[in-house]
């Protein structure tokens, strides 16, 4: 049984890869908007740029993660070809993986590029491993984020309005452009409820940008926020078909 | 239509040993505190096409849905070829197929893009995914379409896809919820020829439809729910034995006037007269007295008599009588769906 979850959970991923998020809009929210946003910064002090490096990584993974997911769940329920995937013998949980998963391949895919044309413009040092084992769950955390929110509403414009809140909340509190650290104290503890904290500290310490911190903290932490987002969500789409 | 499917072994020895396909009992789903499906029981044999009738909101969609899976019954069980709707639905789905009453496949896929899609969630072995769904392709007069997406195709097409979508898998029951309904006088004749091809190659069939001759035409026997409860089950000949109790003739004269219908209506031995179409029909003590109401009635009057015939009872007699439908609702429905 688990084996037929896997293949759906695959081919439900690569399904929405091809048909929603290797599509212009996806791209370009995905990858042309965080960099838009790091280069206002930059214009406004060229001399640090390399210290928003992380922080441009970080806001890729939150947005290319959750690039189409009011499209490729709340559209999907609205037509009805979410409940035809239901039709095929999977489970409700496996449909919603297949969601995510298709999340975390293109959040994947995008944060690729821009971290590989980040660390040749700037001749950066990064540890393969530690960037890896911080993003793929960063990925699967931010598309789960977005799967939840996306079943809280129904209609695809209310799921886009409704996933700008925690994208911006997290840009500006979580370390993007501003350090957590310099941040006046009951922000800062409310910067270490968000998973994107996480997410940046660990990108600055992949990259050498940071010689404290832990990382394996920070993957603990952003491994614990996943079943937080996934079980509530396959919990709310399941009430969809009650 | 070329041949679509192998014969389905299993079905057949269904079919002979008497074993259902569906075992309903005390089904029940409440929304909202309302009952849309209530206390259903039933049994759909192996190898036969099961009809599910009933006005709009009777609850037929509802009972597919929670028979299918996708939604949970309130109380009672089914079992669906041998696996419980709670317990095994997601086994019992790789032996049957579905075709929704909406063609909801993606509209950003090709139709052969479809096809290989719904084969890969379905587990059909890598190397035959696309031989599959070509030859459904062919089956189904679509292969000349199989590079345009869903999105271009027509109704009928799309119609035709989303059932070749449900047949990847070779199922054993296939479940078609108002398989015609949209569909043009070509196309919907088509479908039923299908339906019955699958059949005959030994596919259990459960179908809702509001079109009455074809659940007449195809179903060995047929249920008629209303407000959520099965008020009749039996074959259709059955069914519309249960309306043959009062005689009925039908008669349209060259120059109807417009009093016909009620001065027929008081003819000695005449109960009632109603407009059906061009025609009256007249309902009475027995075909004798009828005739003669009818012969008096034109000799008086001077009218030549265009048509007159006995009436038969037919499967929309039976439902509007089981349902307590009038015939100008049962055509509002029929065309508004």
């Amino acid at each position: 049984m688990w084996r037929d979850s896997l293949r759906s959970i695959y081919y439900i991923a690569v399904k929405d890869m091809e048909t929603y998020y290797l599509k212009p809009p996806a791209v370009s929210w995905g990858i042309v908007f965080p960099i838009a946003w790091i280069l206002a910064f930059y214009l406004r002090n060229p001399q640090d740029f390399r210290e928003l490096v992380p922080g441009l990584i970080a806001m890729t993974v939150l947005f290319s993660a959750t690039a189409v997911e009011a499209v490729v769940i709340n559209l999907e329920l609205r037509l009805g070809s979410l409940e035809r995937l239901l039709l095929a013998p999977i489970s409700l949980s496996a449909v919603l993986l297949g969601k995510i998963v298709g999340g975390v391949l293109f959040g994947l895919m995008m944060t690729a590029v821009v971290t590989a044309s980040s660390v040749l413009i700037f001749e950066l040092q990064v540890n393969i491993i530690h960037l890896a084992l911080i993003l793929i769950p960063s990925l699967l955390v931010f598309s789960s984020l977005g799967a939840l929110l996306c079943v809280l509403v129904r209609e695809v414009f209310e799921a886009q309005t409704l996933l700008n809140l925690p994208r911006f909340v997290m840009i500006f509190l979580c370390g993007v452009v501003y350090p957590v650290s310099a941040m006046p104290p009951a922000l800062r503890h409310f910067a270490y409820v968000l998973p994107l904290t996480y997410t940046v500290e660990g990108v600055q310490q992949s990259l050498g940008s940071v010689q404290s911190g832990n990382i394996i903290k920070d993957i603990l932490v952003l491994l614990a926020f996943i079943p937080v987002f996934v079980f509530p969500a396959a919990k709310l789409l399941a009430r969809k078909f009650a | 239509m070329g041949t679509i499917y192998v014969t389905i072994k299993v079905n057949d020895e269904m079919r002979q040993d008497g074993a259902n396909a569906i075992s309903v009992s005390g089904l029940t789903k409440y929304y909202n505190g309302l009952a849309a499906v209530n206390d259903i029981n039933l049994d759909v044999k192996g190898g036969e096409i099961f009809g599910f009738l009933g006005p709009n909101g009777a609850g037929k969609t509802t009972t597919i849905r929670v028979l299918t899976g996708l939604s949970q019954p309130s109380a009672g069980t089914a079992q669906v070829l041998g696996c419980d709707i709670r317990t095994g639905i997601t086994f019992a789905k790789k032996e049957f197929g579905v075709v929704p009453e909406a063609s909801n496949l993606y509209e950003e896929l090709t139709a052969l893009g479809n096809l290989v899609f719904m084969a890969q969630l379905y587990g059909v072995p890598r190397d035959q995914r696309i031989k599959r769904a070509e030859e459904l392709l062919k089956a189904f007069g679509l292969f000349e379409k199989k590079d345009a997406g869903f999105n271009t195709l027509s109704r009928g097409m799309k119609r035709a896809l989303t059932i070749a979508a449900a047949l990847l898998h070779k199922p054993r029951l296939l479940f078609l919820d108002e398989p015609t309904v949209g569909l043009d006088v070509v196309n919907a004749h088509s479908l039923r020829s299908l339906i019955q091809e699958l059949n005959d190659q030994g596919v259990t069939i459960f179908l809702t439809t509001h079109y009455l001759d074809e659940a007449d035409l195809l179903c060995d026997r047929i249920a008629i729910l209303v407000q959520g409860r099965v008020v009749a089950l039996d074959t259709p000949d059955n069914l519309k034995q249960m309306v043959k109790l009062e005689p009925a003739c039908e008669v349209r004269f060259v120059s109807m006037p417009e009093e016909a219908i009620s001065e027929l209506g008081r003819q000695h031995g005449v109960y009632r007269a109603e407009e059906l179409g061009d025609n009256v029909r007249l309902y009475g003590e027995s075909m004798a007295f009828l005739t003669e109401a009818i012969f008096n009635y034109g000799r008086q009057k001077g009218l030549e008599i265009a048509f007159i015939g006995s009436v038969e009872p037919t499967l929309e007699d039976a439902f509007v009588r089981l349902t307590g439908m009038s015939r100008e609702a049962m055509l509002v429905e029929k065309g508004g769906k």
